[in-house]
Parts: structure tokens; C-alpha cells; sequence
């Protein structure tokens, strides 16, 4: 199952798809189509960066982040983390390489277990993979909710006690408990309030500094994702659009979808945010169940053009590291 | 940790303890903890905030009692009740204690006047205080055997159904609709009927004999948990298929996936705990359901076996002779009123104790 890779690169990504069967019928279920959540997705993620995921809501950013970690199994594609193709694994295999992998989920309040203490919930993994054994398990959550920022006293209190920004601290400590080397960052900080986003995302900056951890970050804030990721991808209706290191796509976006999304970037200096001109997309994003021939984004584009309707665009580097799918650049 | 100061949200690198003790106000932070209450405290579970609310609901308060008083007093039959629940004395038939005949003038004509039994004696001769308080014996056992048989197979099949999901909960579903669709009385008469002509005169050493000789033994109970127990688990499915349904999607669920948590460790841990609330409310509330079913399958005289005490095939003899002996109907009517009354105020005392929405409040 071991496949060669580049030795910096923790995480491949190739040609992920990820449908949701829509059936109907109540004894005998047919398929009568499929929700195209993820259509083919590639990307690579480089051992200690962070890459940034960002599109909007229901693009397939948080199905792409789940079918990585094998939350939902994808339909085809391969995932090839640490040299293995996880797609391929299953039951107990599958199971101790979760140890290497974790997530770290949007809404703080949905994500804990309410009847278990937060003692309870970041020993959860200790005990599940049975690193740590009686005292053992006392001690490293008491380390690990330290390392959050949060008392080590908190551990017998049940996750109702805390405010949103606490509660997703513990999430973050539960994601460490293992000291995994990959953790998917589902939107960790867009259920926050904004005053505490920044606490949060300096932790994972600083958690990320002292245990060389590779982050896939999943966001629709555009100025957070510039701050944290070293690469971005963007994603429209369920495949990368472009993918670039961040300094490059911010500064010269080539996919007409991207610039249309950071132009809706507000900018914090009123002069400069006067002459901001913001490209407005016509229509609605179609349908994942029936999406657009050709290039996905042909419907919305100011620039499309016949061959946009007939032939998908190559996903093709256009400079160094700097990635995207359109017919016209 | 000691002498370093709480981290909050506000202060989430606030490992600087100096800057607040050198405030002119010096709190001590370290002792208080989130919503100010002092750390190192083990928190209040959901169960004991439950606990908590129950004890302050005067209903749900009198019903227990009153539930507490009845098992005291079925554990303690034998020494409560003056005579044996079989014991005939044929020439005291039909009589009445002077304070009966007090408070029912109707009875003046018919009645003998014995002030041997406190409630009177039935159409043999039997005390009908030692029958009410053996009688309890049969309700107050369907009471926990029938949650529990109904909890055991419901919770089983529901959360296995909820649990996997597709081809698996629509074929389980779709035989407990079938089930469900048959009245469940009739369903029990027709078990009863089917057990009793069955189970009638078996052949010795066969398993038949052995049931037989069982449900004996029991004054003819076992087939009446047979009976409730098969009608009463489907219920208890579709809630608990229902329950499993929603917290299956919840993120933690899913966290615990991620983590590398087993089926049977998330069922367990994380989704049972977290719908046991609501089965429990529904569970009690059934019970005086069980209890009434018991009495009507009693009443027809599908129930237990005579000579063993029901509360229903008392009512069943009294009600031949309600207009001349009313006491013979209405003593057992009242004690089974007020069980099913105590186990409903239990239940909704529960119910309110148990509801999400209200935890926390007074």
C-alpha cells in the first residue's frame, strides 16, 4: 500500500469526488442522482504549512476536509497521508492512523459531548488508543488543557461551563492529546466571536511553531485565511478553482472566481477602500446535483466563452506553485 | 498551578500573576473558576441537576413517597396483612365493619356485621385488606418487569436500527409498523388465549411442562410479562430509533469517529448517555399503562390464576355485586387509582426534571 512520495509532502490529494446518493422510494430505494459535493479534487499539502481552504458555503470545503479523514468514505480518488493510501484502509488499520490525523470542528458547542467532563473528553483519545494508562491519562489532559490556555482545574466540569472560545480550546487540546502530525481545521474559529478568533488563531499558530503541525485550514473568512495559511486553494462547487502559495494569489489572482471573491475583501484603510471595486457575479451558484458542463463557473463568468460550455479546464501550473483551472489565462 | 492566575478568554497568554497582585484591589483569582464558582469542585452532573428539580416538584415528591410506601408495603406483605390472601371463612361472607356500613347506608339490608376485617370480607369469606395489600404484588412487579422487558428489547432493536442506518432501519422499521398495527389488546388477549389453552395440561418433562409449572409458581405472572412484554418494546423502538437518529449526526458523534472511537464505544459512550433522559420520562410514563393493562387482562380473567390476588380480577369479582357490596369493588379500584396516580406524577415530575431546556433553573 505504500506509495512513493516526495518526502516533504505529508498529504496527497488525487482526484478526491465525493457524491451523496439522493434516493427515492420508501422499501425499495432507487438512486435517482447525486449531490457532486467534491468532483475531483488534487492538491498536495507540504509537511508544517498551513493550507488554506476557502470558497463559499457549500462549495465542498468541509466535505473535502471530512473525506480526507475518512468521516465520509469518498466515492473515488485516493489520499495518500504519510505514504498510505487511506481511502484503501479500513476497520483497525484505519482506526491507529487516526492517531496521526485529527480534526478540529466549527461549532464548539455541537462538537463536545455534554454528558462528558472535559477531563473526560480530551482523555477520550488516550484511552481509545491506549497510549496512556490510570494517572497517566490525568496528567497529560491537565498538560494538555495547560497548553490550551486553559486551568488544568477545568477538568472535571462539563462543557457547559465554558464560553465558545473555551469550549473550542478543549477542542483544539482533545485534537493534540494524540500529537498528531496532521490536523483539518473545519472553520474552527467562523462560530466565534470576532474578539476571540484571534486568541484562537494564534494558539493554533503557536501550537503549530512548537509541534511542527501541518494544518489544512477550512474557511470563508478570506483576511483570516491571509493571515494563517502559507498556500491557498479556492473552491467553487466542488473543485479547486486555484491554488497558489497566499502572497501570490492575493496579490495577483488569475481565476475570474477569485478575483470576484477577493474583491469583496473589505480593506481597513478608508482611502484605499473608497477606490475598491468590487466585481459583483451575476446569478446564483447552480445545483451540485446537476452542475454546469464544462468549467463549473462558465454560468457566472464574465469571460466565458464556447469552449468554457464543451471542454473542462486543466488544472495546470501557470507559474511556480501557482495553479488554476481556467481556459482563458 | 497555585500561585498563577486564571486564564480566561480575555487573557488567554495571562501567565503574568504580578501585574494583578500590584492592583490596588488584590482578588484572589485561583479560587474561582468558571461562572465564579470555586475550582477543584467536581461539577454538578446532569443527573444530579436532575435529581435536584425532582425534589423540588411536591407531586413528583408525593408520588414517590406514595411508591415507596406501596413496594414497603408489598415487601412486607406477609407481615401487614392479617390473614393469608386464601384464607376462606365462609360463614363471614359478603360482611362489613360497622364504619363501612357508616359510610355505604345501601348496604343496612344485605350486610352481617363482622368488625374482624377493616375493609371487609368478599363473596368467600376472604379478607379484602390482606387481598388488596397481596394484590399489590402483581401490580407493583408489572410495574419494573414491564419497563424493563419493554427497555431491554426496545433500546436493543431501536438503537441497533437507528445506529446502522439505510437498508438495515428500513427493514427493522417497516416490521415494527406491521407489528404496531395490530391493537395491542387484542394482540395480548389473543397471546393470553394462546398461552392458557397451550401451557393447559402439558406432559411432564417436556418444556411446555416446565413453563407451565413456572408461571405456576408465579400465580400465573409469567405470561402476563410474556404478553406486555411482547406489545410494549415496539414503542420504546421507534423513540429510541428516533433519539439515536438525531444525536447520530451530532458533531461530537462525529468527533469521536475522528478520535478512532469503536461503534461500540460511541454507542455507549456518547450517544446512549445522551438519549437516556428522554426513555427514562417515556419509560415511566408508561408504567401506569402496564399496570392498567395488567388490571384489564386480570379483570377478564385472562390475568393470574385464582386464588392469587389481583387489584383487576377484584374489581372483576366486586363489580358482579357492586349495588349490594360497593366496598368489594372500590377499596381495590382505589388502591390501583392511586399507584397509577403516583407513578404519573412521578413520571411527569421526571419529565420537567429531565428536560434540557429548564436545566439549571430553580
Amino acid at each position: 500500500m505504500t506509495v512513493e512520495q516526495q518526502p516533504n509532502v505529508i498529504l496527497q490529494v488525487k482526484d478526491l469526488v465525493k457524491h451523496f446518493p439522493i434516493t427515492r422510494g420508501i422499501i425499495i430505494q432507487r438512486q435517482v442522482g447525486a449531490v457532486h459535493a467534491v468532483d475531483g479534487v488534487t492538491f498536495d499539502v507540504f509537511k508544517g504549512e498551513t493550507l488554506g481552504l476557502v470558497g463559499e458555503s457549500g462549495c465542498g470545503k468541509s466535505t473535502t476536509g471530512r473525506t480526507i479523514l475518512q468521516l465520509y468514505r469518498p466515492t473515488s480518488g485516493e489520499v495518500i497521508f504519510e505514504g498510505k493510501d487511506l481511502v484503501r484502509m479500513k476497520g483497525e488499520e484505519l482506526r491507529k492512523t487516526r492517531q496521526r490525523m485529527q480534526m478540529i470542528f466549527q461549532d464548539p458547542y455541537a462538537s463536545l459531548n455534554p454528558r462528558m467532563t472535559v477531563g473526560e473528553i480530551i482523555g477520550e483519545p488516550l484511552i481509545i488508543h491506549n497510549t496512556h494508562k490510570g494517572k497517566e491519562v490525568e496528567e497529560r489532559v491537565e498538560h494538555l488543557l495547560e497548553l490550551v490556555g486553559l486551568n488544568p482545574a477545568f477538568a472535571n466540569r462539563y462543557p457547559h461551563e465554558f464560553s465558545g472560545g473555551q469550549r473550542q480550546r478543549i477542542g483544539v487540546a482533545r485534537a493534540l492529546a494524540l500529537q498528531p502530525s496532521l490536523i483539518v481545521c473545519d472553520e474552527p474559529i467562523s462560530a466565534l466571536d470576532v474578539s476571540i478568533q484571534a486568541q484562537v488563531v494564534n494558539l493554533l499558530e503557536d501550537l503549530q511553531r512548537e509541534f511542527n503541525l501541518t494544518y489544512l485550514f477550512i474557511a470563508h473568512d478570506l483576511s483570516m485565511v491571509k493571515h494563517i495559511s502559507n498556500r491557498v486553494a479556492v473552491m467553487y462547487l466542488g473543485i479547486i478553482v486555484e491554488l497558489a502559495p497566499r502572497k501570490d494569489l492575493y496579490a495577483d489572482p488569475l481565476h475570474p472566481y477569485t478575483q470576484a471573491l477577493l474583491s469583496a475583501v473589505p480593506i481597513p484603510d478608508p482611502n484605499i477602500e473608497e477606490k475598491r471595486r468590487r466585481i459583483i457575479l451575476k446569478g446564483d451558484v447552480p445545483s451540485p446535483v446537476n452542475p454546469p458542463s464544462g468549467c463549473r463557473f462558465r454560468t457566472r463568468c464574465p469571460l466565458a466563452a464556447e469552449i468554457c460550455a464543451q471542454e473542462k479546464p486543466a488544472f495546470r501550473e501557470v507559474k511556480p506553485g501557482h495553479y488554476v483551472a481556467c481556459h482563458m489565462v | 498551578m497555585g500561585q498563577t492566575t486564571l486564564q480566561t478568554d480575555s487573557d488567554p497568554q495571562g501567565h503574568d500573576g504580578a501585574a494583578v497582585q500590584a492592583s490596588p484591589v488584590t482578588i484572589d483569582v485561583n479560587q474561582f473558576g468558571a461562572g465564579g464558582k470555586p475550582l477543584h469542585v467536581k461539577s454538578e452532573s446532569a443527573l444530579q441537576d436532575a435529581m435536584r428539580r425532582l425534589v423540588r416538584n411536591k407531586a413528583a415528591v408525593v408520588g414517590g413517597s406514595i411508591i415507596i410506601i406501596l413496594y414497603v408495603v408489598m415487601i412486607l406483605a406477609d407481615v401487614i396483612a392479617p390473614y393469608p390472601y386464601a384464607k376462606q371463612t365462609l360463614v363471614h361472607q359478603n360482611s362489613v365493619p360497622q364504619w363501612l356500613l357508616n359510610v355505604f347506608p345501601t348496604m343496612q339490608p344485605y350486610a352481617q356485621v363482622v368488625n374482624d376485617y377493616i375493609l371487609g370480607a368478599d363473596y368467600v369469606g376472604r379478607d379484602l385488606f390482606s387481598r388488596i395489600v397481596y394484590g399489590s404484588r402483581v401490580s407493583l412487579i408489572v410495574a419494573i418487569i414491564g419497563p424493563l422487558i419493554s427497555l431491554i428489547i426496545g433500546v436493543t432493536y431501536g438503537s441497533i436500527s437507528g445506529f446502522f442506518g439505510g437498508k438495515v432501519d428500513n427493514i427493522m422499521m417497516r416490521i415494527v409498523d406491521v407489528l404496531y398495527a395490530f391493537p395491542s389488546i387484542l394482540f395480548i388477549i389473543l397471546l393470553m388465549a394462546f398461552f392458557r389453552s397451550t401451557f393447559a395440561r402439558p406432559d411432564p418433562g417436556t418444556f411446555t411442562y416446565y413453563v407451565s409449572q413456572l408461571d405456576n409458581a408465579m400465580g400465573g405472572m409469567l405470561f402476563i410479562f410474556i404478553g406486555i412484554g411482547m406489545t410494549a418494546w415496539m414503542t420504546m423502538a421507534r423513540l429510541t430509533r428516533g433519539q439515536v437518529l438525531s444525536v447520530r449526526e451530532k458533531e461530537f458523534v462525529e468527533a469521536a469517529r475522528a478520535l478512532g472511537a469503536s461503534n461500540n464505544r460511541i454507542m455507549f459512550r456518547h450517544i446512549l448517555p445522551n438519549i437516556v433522559g428522554p426513555l427514562v420520562v417515556s419509560e415511566t410514563l408508561a408504567i401506569p399503562g402496564y399496570i392498567s393493562t395488567e388490571a384489564f387482562l386480570s379483570f377478564i380473567g385472562l390475568g393470574v390464576n385464582p386464588p392469587t390476588p389481583s387489584w383487576g380480577s377484584m374489581i372483576s369479582e366486586g363489580a358482579q355485586m357492586i349495588r349490594t357490596y360497593p366496598n368489594q369493588a372500590v377499596f381495590p379500584a382505589l388502591a390501583l387509582a392511586i399507584t397509577m396516580f403516583a407513578f404519573n406524577f412521578l413520571g411527569d415530575g421526571l419529565r420537567d426534571a429531565l428536560d434540557p431546556r429548564l436545566r439549571g433553573t430553580q
